[in-house]
């Protein structure tokens, strides 16, 4: 029989977490069934909860803990509640919620402006690395953004050019 | 020792939509629970999870959002009921938060918890994840709040380098989970879609567990000579092949692999149609082509070990395939609290060198240059690590 130990010798701690028995393995591996008995657990002190907190319907509560990064607000807030009326199981849970991601770019965008804050959205991007280390793609890029935009407007002022030459006739 | 009394304002990484994040000053954190810690940030990675956020993928982003996930700190404040930690100790924080108290932490699924939380029952809470997965802020600033500081954190052991110490909080336990839910017997081939630092993390563990052949897959160069020079591994350019699938097969005497490791998830290259259908319409939860290849390359009876991260919605695989083949999946976030003690044993032995992974240190201020390197995979970015201006470790 080969000798694994002796072949894989090159190879630092080769074999030093093996184990035969490690069927099932994690995360089976420490099954104890203790869902069995329900949500009975004694719960940690419960965060208080005073901002607006959306909880899936499919739990019977807010979590002990919880993020407070970004809560609901303006028409993406709206969305959000309405996304959270349905379950996690229903595109009508997370279709309104990507929805309410791209409304919330807009608010961002409002509320910069709202604020006296310009954007940056060159540095935003990143582009001040992609100019450094990518130069010929970026503006290899930016080429091809210039002329399809060039096409497009050569094509819609031919488009007049040619409405005006039927009229004639 | 900076003390957050003298200024209530931090600098925080803020996403304003897809592919837009900037640098604010936000409010520093504070203590809302008395499990809570707050903890000035020494170094903050960006994954490659955070991408799917950064593209926005990930339903329920909000703008003003912080990312960060795997971060290493120093506490400077902790809540009444904190008993494992004192001010001034400098932790790892994994990248789950878990109560330790419900069903599925006293399993040790601590990715698992049920009181983490509350926007979703089919994820745990995450730190800087959107709030899909709880709406934390994340680690990319100065400071964070760390909910449960009894249960998850720990302290650096002595003499551990933090650039380990951070890639132990999500890179190292993610790439040993993938191995070791694989079921790795010894003398398996084991088959690895992705060169990513997850992918080149299971590459190496796949090797602890006592892997007789372990080949990485990817279509990234630098990236392939990286996991062959890291991981003693072999590692092959998908591009230069007809099929990935039919070339495994080729190449394990037409069995296909014993075990197959998705470590790319949503992001993944290499099938137009996943492509198109899943990273830009996003009309499925992410492109599933690691997946796809990963079921197809695997022997009949074999394993699929999945890490790669996925929307919450549905993806196009073949289904069939996985009961006609009498494939065995699994799947989790990696438990971190669970694997920690062994692989700090593993990191302090010389068996695992984690701060190798690291390409790229960059201030935090500079964390919209260090996306797009890392998402654009440019100057050779395997892991970019983001240095807070106060970190002083």
């Amino acid at each position: 029989m080969e000798n694994l130990e002796e072949k894989y010798k090159h190879i630092k701690g080769w074999g030093i977490d093996a184990d035969p028995k490690n069927d099932p393995t994690y995360p089976m591996k420490h099954r104890t069934n203790e869902e069995h008995k329900g949500y009975t657990w004694e719960r940690p002190t419960q965060q208080p909860i005073n901002i607006e907190v959306l909880h899936s319907i499919e739990r019977p509560n807010v979590t002990a803990v919880f993020g407070t990064a970004a809560p609901p607000s303006g028409l993406s807030g709206v969305i959000r509640r309405y996304a959270f009326k349905h379950s996690e199981n229903s595109y009508l849970h997370w279709l309104p919620l990507i929805l309410a991601d791209r409304v919330n770019v807009v608010e961002g965008i409002i509320e910069d402006f709202s604020t006296g804050k310009v954007p940056n959205i060159f540095a935003e991007k990143g582009y001040v690395a992609e100019w450094k280390h990518n130069k010929t793609g970026l503006l290899t890029r930016m080429a091809i953004l210039a002329a399809v935009t060039t096409t497009a407007l050569v094509l819609l002022t031919r488009k007049d050019d040619d409405d005006e030459y039927d009229y004639e006739y | 020792m900076f003390h957050i009394t003298e200024n209530k304002l931090m600098l925080a990484m803020n996403y304003r939509g897809p592919k837009r994040v900037r640098i604010d000053e936000k409010p520093i954190p504070e203590i809302l629970h008395p499990q809570d810690a707050i903890v000035r940030v020494t170094r903050s990675c960006i994954c490659g999870s955070d991408l799917h956020l950064y593209n926005g993928n990930v339903p329920d982003t909000r703008v003003g959002s912080t990312f960060g996930h795997e971060f290493t700190g120093i506490v400077e404040e902790i809540g009444s009921e904190v008993t494992k930690l004192k001010v001034g100790d400098h932790i790892l924080v994994p990248f789950n938060i878990s109560c330790g108290q419900c069903a599925f932490c006293k399993q040790e699924l601590y990715g698992n918890c049920h009181e983490a939380n509350s926007q979703a029952t089919a994820v745990g809470g995450i730190f800087g994840y959107s709030h899909t997965a709880g709406g934390y802020n994340g680690g990319q600033a100065e400071y964070v709040r760390v909910p449960y500081a009894n249960v998850g954190p720990t302290v650096i052991p002595e003499g551990m380098d933090p650039d380990d110490a951070v890639l132990l909080t999500d890179v190292v336990p993610t790439g040993y989970q993938a191995a070791e839910m694989a079921g790795i017997q010894k003398g398996d081939t084991v088959v690895i879609f992705g060169a990513g630092p997850i992918g080149i993390m299971a590459a190496k563990c796949s090797w602890l567990f006592g892997a007789g052949r372990v080949i990485v897959i990817d279509k990234e160069e630098y990236r392939l000579e990286f996991a062959r020079n890291y991981s003693d591994c072999e590692a092959y350019n998908f591009e230069e092949m007809d099929d990935p699938v039919v070339w495994v097969k080729k190449n394990t005497d037409w069995m296909g692999a014993d075990v197959c490791i998705d470590a790319v998830g949503a992001e993944a290259a290499g099938n137009v149609m996943q492509t198109i259908t899943g990273r830009k319409l996003l009309i499925q939860a992410g492109s599933a082509t690691a997946l796809h290849w990963a079921i197809n390359s695997v022997k009949k009876g074999g394993i699929v070990s999945i890490v790669g991260v996925y929307g919450p919605t549905d993806n196009l695989v073949p289904i069939g395939n996985v009961v006609n083949k009498g494939i065995t999946i699994r799947a989790n976030q990696a438990s971190v609290k669970r694997l920690l003690p062994r692989l700090i044993e593993h990191v302090q032995n010389g068996v695992i060198n984690p701060k190798g992974l690291i390409t790229h240190r960059i201030p935090l201020e500079e964390v919209a240059d260090g996306y797009r390197m890392f998402s654009n995979k440019l100057d050779n970015c395997i892991k970019p690590v983001l240095i807070p201006p106060k970190a002083n470790v």
